[in-house]
Order: structure tokens, then sequence, then C-alpha cells
């Protein structure tokens, strides 16, 4: 296979928007390099910026490792792009607010209802109920990928508690900290505001009539993978960071606990999924939540931020629609291209996702990080066999794509410098008319050779994304 | 502030605290039993750090026999105790883990470091580096967080329960030192010669040994050694100079419902301030001092009912 380079083009030449990194790195002697990258993950293991893995012992803080050659855009792919996203994300909160009111997508048969309504995703409970500036998803991270001969595709929208923010923002700190030379070269689009920008859009969205809302951030808890990304935009927007036992609700109206006595919570960006939010309502076992917080939120004393029930759009089952929803609430053809996907609960095509299964990439419906997928061009054939027999059993439960030749770029490994496979997650935000991201977003690298895998729980790194200004 | 973070704060500072008070406790210990003296004095030294901190019974399930080995393994590095310098360290940089987003860089950078630092160290590694330096570590480890917190951190809420943490935990341990060494040193309130090492030692352990030349320019006595750590004002380490901050620190923090708490460490600093050491001696030390320590968890008690638990009434 044929991979897109981001760096070098067909004939082995440096791209225009990597000519400027291209020359410094020629002229940098390797020990510099050497020394720098090290300086690196001993400042990245001292601030504490790690995560924890899943199932590995508890308290286990993995670094995620960050490389050192940028992912660079140009100017007028970034402006595509970013056109190409607002389009979408307005597109997906028409959706939502739709479907949890008139449903007239439905009723114009542009989705099949039951896709939506039965499932697992849909909240009922949030039928009728009016949100500030008709905002479901006021924060998205919307994962790209550039494929083939250098269109890009979206792979994924996450509109529950995208993550990864963070570490967009601490790439670009340590690169200015670390080469500072070579900002002065080149003109790269800032993206140190995005907490300002969050605060913003977070203010934005407080329940009518709050003039000054009190903000805070929602966490599970100290062990959570994301605990470092949630205290880091907590303490960069100026805010509480809470867990769900600092809150209370009392009339239908959410405090805090401090030491100088309760205290009103306006808006939570709350960084926990639907499920644990309410025991009274949801998961009755869940200690993270804050009883009876639906209920303050049903009637419209505090927001949620991302709101209740965003899952069902998208959920891997809705996002084969997403350029129908494009085309029917905004009347405009999409920008970004979605990757055709074969959805295995029709007959017709789980037969030919069984009959290819070696050459397509299945993944699990409800599933996310990267957990629970088949790579068919990488499997063994035992694991072919064992996703066969799933999609058998619960066709409904899967989709499948053909695999995408993602796009590389140069970056260093073990052995020197080679070609890895990346995608970017940009981060939208969204409050009323307004959609808004900085320039770029979260760069991943598989760092295992020819692994099309760039989670960060399945071993996947990190680079800074710079978009140049003209 | 919310009062988990409080909560958080004041842990913190009280862990870092007694991860020096303990350094400097057992460094003294290990000094003193470097000069001539009989195995059972040496082991009765050794023995008084457990009992200091009430750890007889986790001692005896896993040690043997008390000595000077054992001891420091178990003080210093043993995971299994909860009281052990290395889970003090722990426990400090996981409270301050809690509240990272409130305190500020450097602080977090400090407790994080220190913590990672002392996990590389086996007690094999710290025995044959030399304990006194490990000891010195830490009291180095711990007066970098208080300076780094002195010197970056905002002096809102969260500066005042990181020093009321600091101020009780201290209270608690130089009272704690005063009363076991005491009766170690002066049984039956004997006024035989007293024993300059020993004395100068409980004097270096709460780095007052310098302090009580320059104040009295004289011999050690008990009596002044008691008046230097209960009623010296403008001594770091004493039990008067811990009250005046706490006094102060709970005016700047009082909510609607800490009155009574307030009234209580009141109560407490008055004495210190008014009290005289003649007095104390005739109603006897070990009766004040614990009558002290008990006052002390108290207060402990009501600053967490008043502040850091979340009230009663709001649920």
């Amino acid at each position: 296979m044929n991979f897109y380079n981001e760096m070098m083009d067909a004939n082995g030449g440096v791209r225009a928007h990597y000519k400027g990194y291209d020359d410094w790195l020629k002229a940098t002697p390797p020990e510099r390099i050497a020394r720098k990258r090290a300086e690196a993950d001993l400042a990245f293991h001292r601030v504490g910026i790690t995560f924890a893995v899943y199932g590995e012992e508890a308290g286990n803080e993995r670094l995620i490792p960050f490389d050192i050659i940028p992912r660079v855009i140009p100017s007028a792919e970034w402006k595509s792009m970013q056109g190409g996203l607002r389009q979408r994300v307005k597109a997906l909160n028409m959706f939502l607010h739709d479907v949890y009111h008139d449903q007239e997508i439905l009723k114009a048969g542009k989705i099949p209802a039951e896709q939506v309504l039965n499932n697992a995703q849909y909240r009922p409970v949030m039928k009728g109920i009016d949100l500030p500036g008709q905002i479901y998803a006021h924060i998205a991270g919307v994962d790209i990928v550039r494929a083939g001969a250098g269109e890009f595709y979206v792979l994924e929208d996450n509109l529950r508690v995208p993550s990864g923010v963070s570490y967009m923002l601490e790439d670009r700190k340590m690169m200015m900290r670390l080469f500072p030379e070579l900002f002065a070269k080149h003109k790269v689009a800032p993206v140190q505001h995005y907490p300002d920008m969050l605060l913003e859009k977070l203010r934005a969205v407080a329940p009518t009539g709050v003039s000054d809302p009190t903000v805070v951030v929602l966490t599970p808890g100290a062990y959570n993978s994301a605990y470092f990304e949630h205290t880091f935009l907590a303490k960069q927007m100026g805010v509480e960071l809470v867990e769900g036992r600092d809150l209370f609700v009392k009339d239908e109206v959410v405090y805090m606990q401090t030491t100088q006595g309760p205290q009103r919570v306006d808006v939570i960006y709350r960084r926990i999924d639907d499920d644990f939010m309410d025991p009274l309502v949801f998961r009755a076992d869940s200690s993270l939540g804050v009883p009876g917080i639906l209920r303050a939120y049903q009637a419209g004393n505090v927001t949620l931020a991302n709101a209740i029930g965003t899952g069902v759009a998208d959920d891997k089952s809705i996002y084969p629609y997403v350029p129908e929803m494009i085309r029917f609430y905004l009347g405009e053809e999409p920008t970004l291209n979605n990757v055709p996907t074969h959805m295995c609960r029709k007959p017709d095509e789980l037969k030919y996702v069984l009959d290819h299964l070696p050459e397509l990439v299945v993944k699990e419906v409800h599933g996310a990080g990267g957990y629970g997928m088949l790579v068919g061009p990488a499997a063994s054939k035992a694991e072919i066999e064992r996703f066969r027999q799933l999609l058998i059993a619960k066709p409904d439960g899967y989709i499948a794509q053909p695999t995408l030749a993602l796009s590389n770029c140069p970056t260093f490994v073990e052995s020197g410098i080679a070609p890895r496979h990346l995608d970017l997650r940009p981060f939208v935000l969204s409050s009323g008319k307004c959609v808004e991201m900085v320039p770029g977003g979260l760069t991943r690298v598989a760092l295992t050779e020819g692994s099309l895998v760039v989670n960060s729980s399945q071993g996947g790194g990190t680079k800074d994304t710079w978009v140049l200004e003209d | 502030m919310l009062s988990r973070t409080a909560d958080h704060l004041f842990w913190m500072s009280r862990y870092i605290e007694r991860a020096e008070n303990l350094a400097r406790l057992l460094d003294v210990t290990w000094q003193m039993s470097l000069v001539p003296q009989s195995l059972d004095a040496a082991n009765q030294n050794w023995n008084a750090i457990i009992a200091l901190n009430s750890l007889e019974e986790a001692y005896d399930a896993k040690y043997a026999a008390v000595n000077a080995e054992n001891v420091l393994n178990f003080m210093v590095r043993d995971a299994d105790n909860q009281a052990s310098i290395y889970n003090c360290l722990r426990l400090a940089r996981e409270n301050a883990h809690a509240v990272r987003g409130t305190i500020t860089t450097e602080m977090w950078e400090t407790l994080n470091a220190t913590w990672l630092e002392a996990r590389e160290k086996s007690f094999e590694q710290i025995m044959n580096a030399g304990v006194g330096e490990f000891f010195e570590w830490v009291k180095m480890r711990s007066s970098l967080s208080r300076g780094t917190t002195l010197g970056t951190l905002l002096q809102d809420e969260a500066y005042h329960f990181i020093r009321l943490g600091t101020l009780l935990e201290r209270a608690d341990n130089t009272a704690r030192i005063l009363d076991v060494k005491y009766h170690v040193l002066r049984p039956q309130g004997d006024e035989g010669a007293t024993d300059f090492y020993q004395w100068g030692a409980l004097l270096r352990s709460v780095s007052a040994f310098e302090v009580y030349r320059k104040v009295y320019r004289d011999v050690i006595t008990p009596e002044r050694v008691t008046e230097l750590l209960i009623l010296r004002d403008d001594m770091p380490r004493s039990l008067h100079f811990c009250m005046n901050g706490v006094v102060k620190t709970l005016d700047l923090i009082a909510n609607s419902h800490s009155g009574e708490t307030q009234r209580q460490v009141g109560l407490l600093h008055a004495q210190l301030h008014y009290g005289r050491v003649e007095d104390i001696l005739a109603h006897g030390l070990h009766e004040w001092l614990s009558d002290f320590m008990d006052r002390i968890y108290m207060l402990g008690g009501g600053i967490s009912k008043d502040f850091l638990v979340p009230m009663s009434e709001a649920a």
C-alpha cells in the first residue's frame, strides 16, 4: 500500500510547508536533538502530564510519548477543514435538538427512526427539554485522517466527553520551550487561548437570567485516566474542579459544598458519562454523579456541557447518516468526507463484510478508545475468525469500513526517524450560533511500525500540530 | 473553596510536617545511639519512638526485637507502616495530586518529585548512603515545599488551610517528643545531674539547640527546655508559637458555625500566653501535655466538622 507522507512528496522531495522544519532538522546537531528529547521526557514526568491506563494497577501513570517532529498543516488546507468542521458540528447539534423535539429528520425518512429511538444512547428523559442556544455538544472532538492521495476523512465524531486538548496545549508549550528558534522562523498559529474560548462558551450557555454564572469542571476523580486534563482545564479557566460528592441538589438547584457553606452552581463542564451522572435516573450504583441533578437540569436551573444524550449522534451506527444530516438541516453538501461504511445490520452488507474481513476494519458500534476493533490486514486468522463469530451473533453491534491508507509523518523512533501513521482531533466549541475552534488540534501518532491505531491507551503518542499562517 | 479541597490541603501539609518531624526525631535518636551507652539504654530510645507514635501493635506484629535497624526500617521505608516517612511522603503527594489545580505548579512539582525520589530509594540504599543523609534530605524537601508555598501561593483560603495543617501537626509533634523524652530522661522528677547529651538531642530534634543557647546563655536545664518548647512565642516549633498561628488563621477563615472551635482555640492559646513553667511543672508535665494533646486532637475534629466535611444540613 502507498501512504501519503505529510512531509515528503511522492518523489522524495520535501513539501513546501515542511521546508523550514526540514532545514532546521538538517542543520541541528543530533546530540542537541537527543538532549532536548530527553529534556522533554523529564519535564513531562516532573509536571506529571500522565494518564492512567485502565486494567493496569491502580495509580499506575504512564507518559504519553511526545514526538518533536510537528505535524504541519498549510493555511489553505486548514481553512477548508475548519469550514467542514463548522458545518458538521452545526448539523450534529441540530440533529440532537431535532431528535429530542419534533423529529423532523425521522419523519422525512432520512434516517430510520428505530436506529435513533431504539439506540441505547438515545435518552428519552431529554425529550422536550429546551437547552440554552439549542446546543448539545458544546465541545466536540472530531477525528480526522488523511488517506489515499491526500483527501481528508472524518473517522468519528466524539460528542460525549472528548479528551486530549490538554496534550495539544502542553505539546505546544513544550515545543516552544525546547525549540524557540523554530517559532521565530515559522508563523505558527497560536492555540494557547483555548481555555479562554472554552470558558467564554461555557458562560454563554448559562441558564437564562444568570448574569455572572459559576462554572465548574466535574471529574470522576484522581484515578480517572484523564484526571490530569480535568485539573489542567479547571486551573486554566480559574474555576473549581469538583467531584460528584462535592455537589448536592436542593429544590432543583445544584450547590457545591464550600468552606463557607453551600454555593450555587450554574454551568457544569462534566467529564463523566451520562450513565454515571445521576444515580436516581441512570446507574443506581454510581457514586460519581449527583443524586437529583437531572431534575435540576430538566428544570433549567443548571447547564450541563455536554448535554445528556449526545451519544446518539456520535454512535457508529448513526455516523453513516451525518452527510445526510448536513444536507437536511443546512441544505449544503458536506465539505468533509465520511468513510464509506458498511452497516452490518443490513443482511447484504453483512454478507459483503463477512466475505472481505481480511481487508476491512470492523468496529463495535458503541466501542471507544480503540478497544473492540478488528484491523483486518493486521489481524491473525484466529482474530478474524473470532470477529466473524461476533458479527454473526450480533450483526447490529458492528460496522465495517475499508482499511484506510492513513497518511504518515516522519517520527523519532528507536531506529532513528521513520514514518508513522497519524490522525488529527480538532476541538470544536459551540454556543448558540457561534462555532469556533483553535487552529489545528491534537495530532496522535501510532508509534508501532505499520499500526493504524493511534489511541494513547494502545500505545500511541502525540505531536505538536502547526497550522501555518500566510 | 470546596470543603474537599480544603481537606486535601490540610492533610497534605500535615503529612509533609509529619515526615519532617519523624526525620528529626529519628535523626536525633540515631546520632545519640553513636554516643557510648549501654545497649539497654540505646534500645529504650528506639522503643520510645514506637511508643511515641502508638505503633507498638503494628511493630510487634512484624519485628521480633526492638533495635536500631528494625526501628529505622519500620519508620523510614516500611510501606506497610502507615506512619512511615515513606507513607507520609506518599500521602502528602496523593493529597496534593487531588488538588493540583489549586496549588501552584511549583508546589506540585516539589511534592511530586519528592515522592518519585523517595520511591526509588530502598532501605539498603538509604543505609548505605548514610541514614543521616536521608534525614537531611527529608528535612530539606519539607523546607523546600514550605518555601515554595510561601513564595508562590496566593495567600487566600488555600494558604490558610495549609498553614493550619502544618501548625496543628507541629504542635502535636512537639508535645509528643517533650512528653516521651522528658520521662525517659527524668523519671519521678529526679533532681540529679542532667544528661547534657540527651537534653541536647531533644533540643536538636526540634532545631532548638542553638536557639536555647541564644535565649538562655546558660547550661541546659529541664525547666528551661520545657519553657522554651511550650511557652516561647518566638520559637517556631513551640506550642505557643503554633497556637498563635492557629488562632490568627482561624480568624481569617471563620464561618457561621466555627464559633465553638474558635472559642476552644482561644482558651488553649490563653493558657500558653499567660501560663508559667513553674505552674505547668507543679501541675505535672505529663498530665499537662496529655491534656494539651487531647485538646489539639479535639481541635482537629472541630476544624474538620466546621470546614472540611460537607455540612449535614446541606443534604
